[in-house]
């Protein structure tokens, strides 16, 4: 499933706030259509490094490179144009608008026609207009029927929780990223709706074509889904490779469990 | 992924099974009116604002046309280009009525004897839209990256700078040029020129008027389409949600510039045109009492709603013109009380009862009144009619009314203020009472103020009652923070 070539790399990339260092030294390789899970107790620096990579926070020093370009310094927009998008944690919706144009207005990036050519409605803008409402409409039924009919042309407020974190991965969709970092995609979900987002980030892969990086606390998700693991602790990368190595790795058990009595002796 | 049909579909929470019903009970008149507007082009729900519109001038005088007519224009015109910046692109900018006095003022140096300059309109509108865009692109600039309370209070800065400057800019010394009278000072820039284009003097009230109104159609369908297009929905998104806006590849400062630059351009034509119309350029025209109008219209009419705004213009400045004469006032204020009951009392049987112990309780009042203290009944109500000549053998009219409906007028503040911490009981008891009261004050007090205070009071009071019912304002969508 997996190819060889690299798409994100990151090198010896650090972060700190204040004396507060949040990702040490961390080397991160994803590859071209691969899942890889971040692990990590609170605190471990896992949406932080997602903040690195999509550019709301700038490394302190390291590298990020996309396809062997340096992302480092480019701000947001400009980076999720060039194939990066993510879901949040905390779910970051534009609530007062439909489904659909939580969708649509994802589209900015590959989309050309300006605000004056838009006020008169020219030819260009009409086709350009349709295009966006088709691949809304595209992605959109990417999820089954969870947010498709009546559902476009309703608040994104207005929708359930899950449907709430479905959308956030259809408009991640909608920017054409290659790449999507989707931030505990099923949390606050039930078991039934858990075991759905499993198979949906397997479909992406598989049929979406992306390539995902994934935060997870739910190891039957990380198990599920994940071609690799990686483990954060306090920034530090303490485990790398197949879910079984790393859920039985000694350093990991530590940081979830704390150390046993007669070790810390 | 399927499950079978007797598990509860997952994603269906209750929230959306009750948003599913709300949407099936707009059905009936009330559903197909909603439905038809929505199916609407822009250019149709445009013609419901414009031929009324059209056919309003040729109904009435040319004195209506000037105070109604033109002046809900412009503020329409204000109003639909700060909705660009406050809202769709969130940006609470207090400094827009400075761009409305650049636009005024630039036009005023083009074309009024101040320099001698003539110029045609279709050359000077163009050049005044531009510099008024240039400006607001200066004043973004620097306000760009602050956000909410931050840039309001940069903005209003702005503002204030801006009618300093004008107020002073008569003896400003250039290098090179010397002393140069830019602004006339306090006393403004007179005799500005009536707009010229090819020759055709737009010179007349009604000319004027017709400018405005194919000014205002033109701007109401621009703003529909792209409010529906790549750039509105990239304004509303970085409203809702600046962060996520940037991650979603959108480029919010540039954004948030093109905002305040096409807010600052609309601010510029319509400061033109009212320049044109008021024939003069002053200070005092452009300060914190027009900012506050626009605001009164924006949130009347509904954040970021498009007809909303139109809709709140006409209402903003034809209210207190109606209210200047007592013959408009009085309907008008007793018919929003009544609306205001029928709303709030229900059932009918209850608003049945309390109107009659008003009547009753008018009535007693009044024969205890003449029989006991004459002179409260020996004054008479204002106008002339059936009504106000039936209210005399209602409510009281003191023969010298001043003390007495002062003391009334502070009790019944009292008495507004204590109302509402009442149990239900009570309240019911005592709305006859509270009405009368209002009553008696308005009769007696209010409706002898009419042309001053009482229409700013009663407008006051109309915005105060219409945001705790409609927080949204009229046509506003109700947005929703956190669920």
């Amino acid at each position: 499933m997996t190819t060889d070539a690299t798409m994100l790399e990151l090198r010896e990339v650090d972060k700190s706030f204040g004396g507060l260092r949040v990702i040490a030294d961390l080397d991160l390789i994803v590859k071209e259509h691969e899942i890889v899970s971040v692990i990590g107790p609170n605190g471990a620096g896992k949406t932080t490094l997602f903040n690195l990579i999509t550019g709301i926070y700038r490394p302190d020093s390291g590298e990020i490179q996309l396809d062997g370009r340096n992302l480092v310094g480019l701000s947001p927009h400009k980076i999720t144009e060039l194939g990066i998008a993510r879901t949040f944690q905390t779910l970051r919706l534009f609530l007062n608008m439909t489904v659909k144009e939580n969708v649509m207005a994802a589209q900015y990036g590959h989309t050309k026609v300006g605000l004056l050519r838009s006020m008169v409605r020219t030819p260009a803008a009409r086709r350009e207009e349709k295009e966006i409402h088709h691949l809304a409409e595209e992605k959109l039924s990417f999820f089954g029927d969870r947010l498709m009919g009546y559902r476009w042309d309703q608040f994104a407020y207005s929708l359930s929780y899950a449907n709430r974190r479905r959308l956030e991965i259809a408009r991640a969709m909608a920017t054409e990223a290659r790449i999507l970092l989707l931030d505990e995609p099923a949390a606050g979900m039930n078991p039934s709706e858990t075991h759905e987002i499993t198979e949906l980030i397997g479909t992406l892969r598989d049929v979406g074509g992306y390539t995902i990086l994934v935060i997870e606390h739910d190891m039957h998700v990380v198990e599920g889904i994940s071609d690799r693991v990686v483990a954060l602790d306090h920034g530090v990368k303490i485990a790398e490779g197949s879910f079984e190595a790393v859920a039985t790795d000694p350093r990991v058990v530590e940081a979830y469990l704390g150390l046993r009595r007669t070790e810390t002796k | 992924m399927e499950q079978s049909p007797d598990t509860p579909r997952i994603g269906v929470d209750e929230w959306v099974a009750s948003v599913e019903g709300k949407r099936e009970r707009y059905t009936g008149l009330r559903g197909a009116v909603f439905r038809n507007w929505d199916r609407l082009p822009p250019a149709a729900r445009v013609l419901v604002f414009a031929v009324p519109a059209a056919i309003f001038p040729f109904l009435t005088s040319q004195g209506n046309v000037f105070r109604y007519g033109l002046f809900t224009l412009v503020y329409a015109l204000l109003a639909l280009g700060l909705n660009i910046v406050v809202g769709f692109a969130g940006l609470l900018d207090l400094g827009y009525v400075a761009f409305f006095g650049t636009g005024a003022y630039l036009y005023a140096i083009l074309a009024s004897p101040q320099f001698g300059n003539h110029w045609q309109a279709e050359a000077a509108i163009p050049v005044v839209v531009i510099a008024t865009a240039v400006v607001g692109l200066l004043v973004g600039l620097p306000s760009r990256r602050l956000l909410g309370d931050y840039l309001a209070i940069l903005t209003l800065f702005f503002g204030q700078a801006f009618v300093v400057f004008v107020n002073n800019a008569n003896r400003i010394n250039f290098p090179f040029f010397g002393h140069v009278d830019l602004t006339g000072g306090s006393n403004g820039i007179a005799n500005i020129d009536p707009f010229n284009f090819f020759g055709y003097k737009i010179d007349s009230t009604m000319k004027q008027y017709f400018l405005l109104l194919i000014a205002v159609s033109l701007l109401l369908i621009l703003l529909m389409f792209v409010n529906e297009s790549r750039t509105g929905r990239a304004w509303r998104a970085l409203r809702e949600d600046p962060l996520a806006a940037e991650v979603m590849s959108i480029p919010v400062n540039r954004l948030k510039l093109l905002a305040f630059v096409c807010g600052a351009a609309v601010a510029g034509l319509t400061g033109a045109i009212y320049g044109t119309i008021a024939t003069a350029a002053l200070p005092g025209d452009y300060d914190v009492g027009l900012l506050i109008t626009i605001y009164a219209i924006m949130i009347l009419g509904g954040f970021g709603s498009i007809m909303g705004i139109v809709v709140g213009a006409v209402i903003v400045s034809s209210v207190p013109e109606l209210l200047r004469s007592s013959a408009n006032a009085r309907p008008l204020f007793y018919g929003a009380i009544l609306v205001a009951l029928v709303v709030k009392v229900r059932p009918w049987r209850l608003l049945a009862a309390e109107f009659g112990a008003l009547v009753a309780l008018g009535f007693g009042i009044h024969g205890i009144a003449s029989a006991a203290y004459p002179r409260l009944v020996q004054g008479e109500s204002i106008g002339s009619g059936a009504i106000p000549r039936a209210l005399d053998h209602w409510m009281l009219y003191p023969r010298d009314a001043v003390k007495i409906a002062d003391l009334a007028y502070i009790v019944l503040i009292a008495a507004i203020v204590v109302y509402p911490q009442l149990g239900r009981l009570w309240r019911a008891i005592l709305l006859p009472p509270l009405l009368y009261l209002i009553m008696f004050v308005w009769e007696n007090l209010l409706l002898l103020h009419i042309g001053g205070a009482t229409r700013l009071i009663l407008l006051g009071a109309l915005l105060v009652a219409l945001m705790n019912v409609r927080p949204q304002g009229l046509f506003g969508t109700a947005t929703v923070e956190i669920v």
